[in-house]
């Protein structure tokens, strides 16, 4: 269920977007930006505004690995698992990075401080291992480098 | 990488020991293991120091840093540095030179020169200018460029459009980000020469969601170019019109093919179309199209600036110009390498890149990003040209080259090709879908050693059914790093008689 406030942002973003030749994408991205993912219950109002099915609005918004449907961590960690991080140590990165926030990829922390998402790559590949945490980008990160971006970056 | 934090920390000296500096944020020269550099202009040109930490600051201060003075960070003149001086560099002529959201220093450096040329000239003869300079497409396919403009110029229709492809979602590969981050009118100049040269009025860039960075400075560039005249209606006082807008990518690779780039721009999902009808005739909303990748477009002002027969003076047989090579993996001095075609891969990674970043013997390179062969040894001296690569059933593709030292498992890399495709599939023809999964299962069967040898034929058929029965290269083609990793490194895959590694 969305919030009076929240079905007037979604609103608002069909009223800026509808008129762009393919608004779909568009809109989908507006809706993520503001609500951190797309929560089921936009997806009808999304269909609705754009005269299509929801069916057709809910088969996009699953086609597409970057749109979310559950409410991500605060500080959201991708790690590239691509091949020229492979050959400097991505995997042991990846094993390390799950151990310590005690998650899978797309899952969020219990306390809900941080979400992991797998990528394949980041465009940083001269600087293997790379990470980004909230689209800040590092490169070479090592598993001590990575614990020590957690602190700086984001305080713990 | 830290930059901002060395141009705060610049600043904040500067003012405290008073000495004048006018501090720009220019692009990458592609130099990433030098990175954060910081390059002082001087009167006998430019001097680079790298790699910079904040806490490097002070002691580069105390060392005259601001007049070029002597320093263990110093690295001399830019232009002298090896890794660039070996370099030509032609698509890349203004990255890390020039303020990349500066249209005057865009245009101090040569910028819209190519532009100006267009309109004096007919659209077919522009066409005809990009055909002679023998540009092939940069994004994969290494089609012709010109050739494909010719069919949209002869199209008829109300509406034509320029579409950008920039969703460089080949692993390995940077170039098209290190243009839209560091030099982003040349794509835009690029794009309105072909908006012109084929009656394009409207062009979209698709850009991946990956790169935030790239979004926020290409449309900054637009928006500037737009206010200066540079796009719109009246460009330029021509009385032509050219539109560009940019569009964000959402995170799946084969909208990278350019019939599911089209889909994904009309809002819908990146299913890859049957062809015919070709993009040219019938593309975006079901006009004629221009789908160029990124370096394409943004080699296209330097022929038009100079001529075709200059881009066309380098290179190598029909492998015509330079390509950007993007070097990365396991490798010293990873960086964007732009050079004329012909160069070898050995030259590439030792002599440019100074060989593995862990001091270990390099054991195979990945050129061409996910869907391209793996290379060992014995092919590091094959010329980088299309054709001599295609001989040996490699790619060049988009110029990423991945580093491997021998630590590398093949057989886990040869998974990883099936592991990709299947995650990525757009889902349209079974040898893609289920192909894909079969071949990781097989590979494990493989590497349990389980009927050993009926398990390599069932994955060598396998292959055979995705690279005939595919609808687009992501089917079609991962089997070249999966076949190439079987052919070149059979040990990995527990091959009897073979030496374990
Ligand atoms: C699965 C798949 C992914 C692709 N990804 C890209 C890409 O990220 N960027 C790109 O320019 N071309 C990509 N291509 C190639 C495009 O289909 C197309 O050939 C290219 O954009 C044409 O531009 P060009 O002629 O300038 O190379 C991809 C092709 C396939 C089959
Ligand atoms: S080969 Fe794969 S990605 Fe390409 S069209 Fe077929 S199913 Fe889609
Ligand atoms: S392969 Fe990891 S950033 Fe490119």
């Amino acid at each position: 269920m969305l919030t009076p406030a929240e079905e007037r942002s979604i609103a608002r973003i069909l009223e800026e977007k509808r008129a762009l030749p393919g608004a779909l994408l568009p809109v989908l991205h507006a809706v993520q930006d503001e609500f951190g993912y797309i929560p089921a219950a936009a997806i009808q109002l999304i269909a609705d505004g754009l005269n299509i099915s929801r069916a057709d609005a809910h088969g996009v918004v699953t086609f597409y690995h970057h749109f979310r449907r559950a409410r991500p961590g605060r500080h959201r960690i991708r790690l590239c698992r691509a091949e020229s991080c492979q050959s400097m140590g991505a995997a042991a990165l990846e094993k390390h990075v799950k151990n310590r926030l005690q998650i899978d990829f797309h899952a969020a922390t219990a306390d809900g401080r941080y979400s992991l998402e797998a990528v394949y790559c980041l465009g940083h590949c001269a600087c293997s291992p790379a990470i980004t945490i909230d689209d800040q980008p590092y490169g070479r990160v090592t598993p001590q480098r990575f614990d020590e971006l957690l602190a700086a970056e984001t305080g713990k | 990488m830290g930059a901002e934090k060395v141009a705060v920390g610049i600043e904040i000296e500067a003012r405290r020991r008073n000495v004048p500096v006018e501090l720009v944020r220019n692009g990458s020269r592609g130099m990433f293991w030098l990175e954060p550099m910081v390059e002082v202009e001087t009167g006998a040109g430019r001097v680079a120091y790298g790699p910079v930490t904040p806490g490097d600051v002070p002691a580069l201060f105390d060392a005259g840093f601001t007049t070029g003075g002597g320093h263990p960070l110093s690295l001399g003149p830019t232009g002298e540095i090896a890794f660039l001086k070996k370099q030509q560099r032609l698509t890349f002529a203004r990255a890390g030179i020039t303020d990349p959201i500066s249209l005057d220093d865009y245009i101090a450096h040569d910028g819209y020169r190519g532009l100006r040329n267009a309109l004096e000239m007919a659209g077919a003869d522009i066409v005809q200018t990009v055909t002679d300079s023998g540009l092939r497409g940069r994004g994969g396919a290494a089609f012709p460029t010109g050739i494909k403009w010719k069919t949209v110029l002869n199209a008829a229709a109300n509406r034509k459009y320029v579409v950008c492809n920039a969703d460089e979602g080949d692993s390995g590969t940077y170039a098209d980000r290190m243009i839209m981050e560091g030099d982003p009118y040349v794509l835009i100049e690029g794009m309105t020469i072909a908006g012109i040269a084929v009656g394009a009025t409207r062009g979209y860039i698709y850009v991946r969601s990956e790169y935030p960075h790239s979004i926020a400075a290409l449309n900054s560039a637009i928006a500037t170019a737009y206010e200066r005249g540079y796009l719109g209606p009246g460009l330029l006082a021509s009385g032509k019109t050219f539109d560009l807008e940019v569009r964000k990518a959402a995170g799946a690779y084969v909208c990278g093919e350019e019939t599911a780039m089209l889909e994904s721009l009309e809002g819908k999902r990146g299913m890859v179309r049957f062809k015919p009808p070709l993009p040219a005739i019938k593309g975006l909303f079901g006009e004629p199209t221009i789908i160029n990748n990124v370096l394409s477009l943004a080699t296209v002002p330097i022929i038009l600036d100079k001529g075709a027969e200059f881009y066309k003076d380098f290179g190598m047989g029909r492998s015509r110009g330079t390509l950007p090579i993007q070097l990365a993996g396991n490798v010293r001095h990873g960086g964007l390498i732009e050079t004329a075609f012909g160069i070898t891969l050995r030259e590439v990674m030792y002599d440019l890149g100074g060989g593995t970043a862990s001091g270990r013997p390099i054991r195979a390179a990945q050129v061409g990003g996910p869907l391209g062969a793996y290379l060992p040894e014995s092919q590091f001296d094959t010329p980088m040209d299309y054709e001599a690569y295609a001989a040996i059933r490699a790619v060049l593709g988009h110029g990423g080259v991945v580093v491997f030292d021998d630590t590398v498992d093949m057989a886990a890399m040869a998974r990883f090709a099936m592991e990709f495709c299947a995650v990525e599939s757009c889902g349209k023809c079974t040898p893609c879908r289920i192909g894909s999964i079969r071949g990781t299962e097989v590979i494990d069967r493989i590497l349990a050693r389980t009927e050993h040898g009926r398990n390599v034929r069932l994955l060598r058929d396998l292959c055979d059914t995705m690279l005939n029965g595919s609808l687009c290269a992501l089917g079609g083609m991962t089997p070249y790093p999966v076949l190439s990793a079987l052919d070149h490194f059979p040990e990995d895959f527990g091959a009897e008689g073979a030496k374990v590694a």
